[in-house]
């Protein structure tokens, strides 16, 4: 379905490059989810803005390609872009649902006005009634069609907001933070929605977020991303049972769960490092509580462990 | 069993709704935005006491009431057995100094334009504890030693802007210490925070807890958060506690509907733990309408004729577990 190898995203900042996106490298299969995990300055949501190629100005795709049906769009100019790829192929739900609708035109008029803008020989009345359906479809009474942003709920509003990426039906979504900003029993209801949505209209599915536990909910593979690179990838259970990356090992025991006793939670010392300057070797070898001289003078690969199952750590296989 | 530090008894904040002149004309009777709607509990002695629900549910404002920085529309708190909204004076003075806040946003609580040291010291400053210059610096260092931000020179001199989010919240925390209080809101203090950072941040403030016996009102919408790290825990919704205990009795055993789905809606870190079905409808309605009788009756899949009429109080169903709903009060 798409196939990521070795993408390069850095920001031009002064003389200087921020390397958000530091050779990423991964597939999606029909009608998958893959949940992206990691924290703020991973790179995660980078990651999102380029495979759509919804970039600022001073960010340079340096390297690598992003194959979709045989195309790369890293090389497709920006007018094929729009018009063949994003929206109708690859659409993208923002994590902020109320900066990302706008506030002065009702909802059904923005889906339909994204069916006008991208498919030719549609009346505005036909758009209008397949908003409504769309509308539908996310569990959302045909009224909402009628009203404007600041009158729906958090909720009702990222359903809206999953609306307008699945009207042109396109074959994959990226979700960004998809459930952020809402309360827990709306990001359940919203999960479970994308979840069914997936099924019934063999979506593939980008899921990206902090919360590790949000990705273990819908994912069928989980890649965690740290400094810009992914440092583990592979099926949910495997990651998320059998970390064998440092990181997410840590990472997974900083979570609190609601189940089973209380524990005393772990932090991990020190911080992500200054994507400007990031530490040589391994990026988490600062943090590392297992780190090598290997670790500090040469980049790991990411090399399978297991069926499916991939890590980018000197000491993985062996002492981990 | 510690004695009672905070007592909120009957705590209510309504905000009125503004109004134009033709609501004024038409005589339609003044709306409130009903916060916090006849609040009671208390808060031990070196307790952790977290107060947990949705956005909007009130429980921002019962923190800042706790803390007299809000003027409750009636009810009282009782710190150290006195009504804060009576006290003036020296003894207004003394229960400031005693009782501080840790607010979420590392990023918006700190003074952009001023440094770490004056930052810590700033309570101090206030309160006339300070004599002369190293008198401030040799405070400001002992403070930041306690927050872990070692060694003290290399942050004393910076300012927040220099810091990652947690050696703000860090810088925080130092600044309500340094008055030696008893008593710490703490309003969603990790939230902003990333998750590898979190834990440190709490673990500092259990220590200090150990350390100096501070108790305090933790607010989170976090219920596993809350289950690792408090002692009691009570369950807001729209201005009421609906269910109050141990942690362990409410997380691990919720009774009221209400806390049953929003246990049920947390996923789990476990990939073989999905979320099951959540025993809830719709959304939460606004605060200005709250519903009449149990405000979650008309969310609730179990709600009867009583519970569309009858407001329930709390009552005690095991040893420390109370719980509002009319399903167990019989």
């Amino acid at each position: 379905m798409l196939h990521v190898r070795n993408l390069k995203m850095y920001y031009e900042v002064g003389s200087s490059y921020v390397r958000a996106i530091d050779g990423v490298s991964f597939s999606l299969g029909k009608a998958e989810t893959l949940g992206i995990v990691g924290e703020s300055g991973c790179g995660k949501s980078s990651l999102a803005a380029t495979l759509l190629k919804l970039l600022p100005s001073n960010a340079r795709i340096l390297d690598g390609e992003i194959i979709f049906n045989g195309i790369d769009l890293v090389k497709l100019p920006e007018e094929r872009m729009r018009k063949e790829i994003r929206w109708k192929n690859i659409s993208i739900i923002f994590q902020g649902s109320m900066s990302a609708l706008n506030p002065v035109m009702k909802v059904g008029d923005q889906i339909a006005e994204a069916i006008l803008a991208h498919e030719d020989g549609v009346t505005k009345r036909e758009a209008l009634e397949r908003a409504t359906e769309i509308l539908g479809l996310v569990g959302l009474d045909k009224s909402v069609a009628k009203r404007y942003p600041f009158e729906l709920s958090g909720g009702q509003r990222q359903r809206a907001m999953i609306a307008m990426a699945l009207v042109l039906r396109p074959k994959i979504v990226v979700a960004d933070e998809p459930t952020t900003a809402l309360d827990v029993i709306v990001q359940a209801q919203v999960l479970k929605l994308l979840e069914s949505l997936r099924e019934k209209l063999g979506l593939s599915l980008i899921l990206i977020s902090h919360d590790i536990s949000v990705v273990s909910e819908i994912s069928d593979r989980v890649a965690v991303m740290y400094a810009g690179k992914i440092v583990e990838l592979g099926p949910a259970e495997s990651v998320l049972l059998k970390p064998a990356h440092p990181y997410t090992r840590l990472l997974i025991e900083a979570v609190p769960s609601v189940k089973g006793a209380r524990k005393t939670l772990k932090h991990i010392p020190g911080q992500p490092p200054d994507l400007s300057n990031p530490p040589p070797g391994c990026r988490f070898h600062p943090r590392c509580p297992y780190a090598t001289d290997e670790c500090r003078s040469r980049e790991p690969e990411l090399v399978e462990v297991e069926k499916g199952h991939y890590v980018a750590c000197h000491l993985a296989g062996g002492a981990g | 069993m510690s004695a009672a530090l905070v007592r909120a008894e009957g705590l209510r904040k309504w905000f009125p709704v503004r109004r134009g002149l033709g609501d004024a004309l038409r005589r339609r009777p003044p709306l409130f935005l009903k916060a916090v709607d006849g609040v009671s509990f208390e808060v031990k002695e070196r307790e952790v006491f977290c107060l947990v629900g949705e956005s909007g549910c009130g429980k921002t404002t019962t923190g800042r009431l706790l803390l007299r920085l809000e003027e409750p529309t009636s009810g009282a708190v009782l710190f150290e057995g006195k009504n804060i909204f009576e006290l003036e004076g020296e003894e207004l003075k003394e229960f400031r100094r005693k009782a501080q806040i840790v607010f979420q946003d590392p990023y918006e609580s700190l003074n952009p334009t001023m440094k770490v040291v004056d930052i810590v010291t700033e309570p101090l400053a206030i309160h006339g504890l300070l004599n002369g210059r190293d008198d401030k610096l040799e405070a400001a260092a002992k403070a930041l030693e306690e927050v872990a931000l070692t060694p003290p020179e290399n942050f004393l001199y910076r300012y927040p802007h220099e810091l990652s989010g947690g050696q703000r919240q860090r810088v925080a925390i130092a600044r309500a210490m340094i008055l030696k209080p008893k008593f710490i809101v703490a309003d969603e203090p990790v939230s902003m925070l990333d998750v590898s950072i979190r834990a440190g941040i709490l673990k500092l403030m259990l220590d200090l807890r150990e350390r100096y016996g501070v108790a305090y009102l933790f607010i989170t919408h976090d219920l596993a958060l809350a289950k690792h790290i408090g002692d009691r825990i009570a369950v807001m919704y729209l201005g009421k506690i609906v269910e109050v205990g141990g942690v362990e009795q409410v997380i691990d055993n919720p009774l009221h509907p209400y806390t049953k789905a929003l246990v049920a809606a947390i996923p789990s870190p476990d990939p073989r733990e999905k979320i099951g079905a959540i025993p809830v409808i719709g959304e939460i309605p606004s605060p200005v309408n709250a519903p009449l009788g149990c405000r979650f009756h008309p969310r609730c899949p179990y709600a009867t004729e009583e519970c569309r009429r009858r407001e329930p109080e709390l009552v005690e169903v095991e040893k420390g577990h109370y719980v509002a709903c009319h399903l167990y009060s019989h």
